[in-house]
């Protein structure tokens, strides 16, 4: 799953009602419009292209995708967020908080045991300035909801990995390739061993680089790309021939920092240890450390909240900041019953040039009902 | 009732079918004119032919509307959704060869891999602010494949014929498509990324695995796939 707030699914046991969980979603709604959300609705059907956009062919395989002669490709919206960042960046006074309850739809194409449909209860916080509250207002909130139901809460922050692959000494292209896998955990390896000489040159790339004249045996070119642009990656690749393997010494911080599963103040000893042989991360630590007081001061108790530096990397692509999510202890194949994260970017792509920091959170209705939460 | 046995309809496929039965003893053969779609079949008790796209075969395999079906893994593995559950492989027949691969035009001779391909397409995107598209009719396949080896920035285009043209009419730059020789795609100035061999396929017998069957149709079931060995 590439989307924020992306959950595994789980089908709706026969012996619980829609009314019983619509009564949950009102209720939550109601508990965050309470709390000063101001209560948004979007459309179910959603513009394909702008989710094709963010989230890439894979979508298709968990969203619905229908169209028409007049509208074209439409998919059932698969989250809430998109279309409430939209609706923000159109419109929105700062800062803004949001509330929304309705159906999300999964398209399932493995496992006919999860839900296809479902509803999402959220709350969206748009503010600048202030990072570390914000955090901590979102994952208060729900966490203050769902007490009753003892759920297990863990943590994490995408933006140590991001701070850890800006600080590598190596070139920018390499730096800009690991960025754009950081959410694709096997890939992002095989790059890190690419770029550390672990991995053999594949032959094709080591006659490229070895040819006096590379175009040719090429044949006719065909198709939109240039050779321009074919000429321009072979200079790439000949330059990243010459640069310098990552050190062994890299690699293994990148590795301690992906190893991190900790109380947080645990997690934050280990990773200001790591911090003094990789100082690119120091102000990325420095957020959690400032998170963590703000969600004490929200009455968390951070001595026993669990954090993990891996946490949500290949489920949660757009979140690049805290991540969290709840799950059941009692019943560990649940889906989470919430989640959420900072999803800075995301806004930075859909604002059209403008941007705002963004946290948020849902909620599982359905799944708080089946715990035996809520009303 | 009786046992269905779901055969290609049409072409090479049908022939070849036909031959890999009558190796074995059954004689499957269209009734009436060549032009209607209906058959028998001798040698194997209660078993009725049912001539059909095989296109369409696997879909008639998952609904248990016929209970044997001959058509490709290419296109079982495309059209099911968990396709092990739906359906067993009894046997690859060893005709109707063909590889799904991944193919870029020649020209692109600093693309020989999936991690060339991926590369390409994160600056095929920032060049042209459009996603490198991938001409194919196998999109479940393609989109698993590309997936799991970590390809992004690209999208899929819809070709349900003459897809390797595709790349020099400038409607896809890559494509995604079933080849026997790997003549076509020459011949169309296109080369087969190294590792970008996604499937291989033939023609192959399936049994439903959810298909309604009475005792007697059990019964014929077993003897007709003990007499063609693959039981």
């Amino acid at each position: 799953m590439t989307d924020p707030h992306a959950h595994p699914a789980a089908a709706q046991p026969a012996d619980i009602s829609w009314g019983a969980i619509r009564a949950e979603a009102a209720r939550l709604r109601a508990l965050f419009e309470g709390a000063g959300a101001q209560v948004v609705e979007t459309s179910i059907l959603q513009p394909a292209a702008t989710l094709l956009d963010l989230y890439g062919e894979d979508i298709r395989a968990r969203a619905y995708v229908t169209s028409d002669l007049a509208m074209g490709e439409q998919m059932l919206r698969p989250d809430f967020t998109v279309p409430v960042v939209q609706m923000h960046m159109a419109a929105g006074a700062e800062p803004a908080r949001y509330t929304y309850s309705g159906e999300v739809f999964r398209r399932q194409e493995v496992d006919s045991g999860r839900a296809n449909e479902y509803i999402q209860v959220g709350y969206e916080l748009f503010e600048r300035g202030t990072p570390a509250q914000s955090d901590a207002e979102v994952f208060a909130r729900i966490h203050d909801i769902l007490a009753p139901l003892g759920l297990r809460a863990i943590t994490g922050d995408i933006g140590i990995l991001m701070a850890a692959v800006d600080g590598l000494d190596t070139t920018a292209a390499r730096k800009a390739a690991l960025r754009r896998h950081i959410w694709h955990p096997r890939r992002f390896r095989a790059l890190l061993d690419r770029y550390a000489g672990r991995l053999p040159v594949p032959p094709s790339r080591a006659a490229l680089l070895m040819a006096d004249d590379p175009m040719a045996d090429a044949g006719p070119l065909i198709g939109l790309r240039s050779r321009a642009e074919i000429a321009a990656r072979i200079d790439a690749l000949r330059a990243d021939a010459e640069a310098a393997p990552l050190a062994g010494g890299d690699l293994d911080l990148i590795d301690a920092i992906l190893a991190v599963r900790e109380t947080c103040f645990n997690a934050l000893e280990r990773l200001r240890d790591i911090a003094v042989d990789m100082p690119s991360i120091n102000s990325a630590v420095a957020r959690l450390a400032e998170r963590m007081e703000a969600l004490a001061v929200r009455g968390i108790d951070v001595a026993a909240l669990e954090f993990e530096a891996s946490y949500g990397r290949s489920q949660m692509e757009y979140y690049d900041g805290f991540v969290f999510g709840f799950t059941s202890e009692d019943d560990p194949m649940l889906p989470p019953v919430a989640s959420g994260g900072r999803y800075d970017a995301l806004t930075r792509q859909l604002g059209q040039g403008r941007e705002i920091p963004a946290v948020g959170g849902v909620i599982r209705p359905g799944l708080v009902v089946r715990l035996g939460g809520g009303t | 009732m009786s046992v269905r046995l779901g055969v290609p309809s049409k072409g090479r496929l049908m022939e070849k079918t036909f031959e890999w039965f009558s190796a074995r003893g059954v004689t499957l053969g269209r009734t009436g004119s060549d032009r209607e779609y209906s058959g028998v079949v001798e040698g194997a008790g209660d078993v009725e032919l049912v001539l059909l796209s095989a296109n369409e075969i696997p879909r008639e395999l998952a609904a248990g509307h016929i209970h044997l079906g001959v058509t490709g893994t290419d296109l079982v593995r495309e059209k099911l959704g968990n396709w092990q559950d739906r359906v067993e492989e009894m046997a690859e027949l060893g005709f109707g060869q063909a590889d799904l691969v991944l193919a870029v035009p020649r020209a692109w001779v600093d693309v020989g891999t999936l991690e060339d391909l991926d590369a390409v397409a994160a600056a095929f995107r920032a060049r042209h602010g459009q996603r490198l598209r991938i001409a194919t009719k196998y999109h479940r396949l393609v989109r698993d494949f590309l997936r799991e080896y970590g390809v992004a920035d690209y999208c899929l285009v819809d070709s349900q014929g003459a897809t390797e043209g595709t790349v020099k009419n400038e409607t896809a730059e890559a494509i995604a498509d079933i080849t026997s020789s790997g003549d076509t795609l020459s011949a169309n100035h296109l080369k087969i990324l190294d590792d970008g061999l996604i499937l291989r396929s033939q023609a192959t017998l399936f049994r439903a695995r959810q298909a309604d069957m009475s005792d007697t149709d059990r019964a014929t079931l077993a003897a007709f796939t003990a007499l063609l060995k693959v039981d």
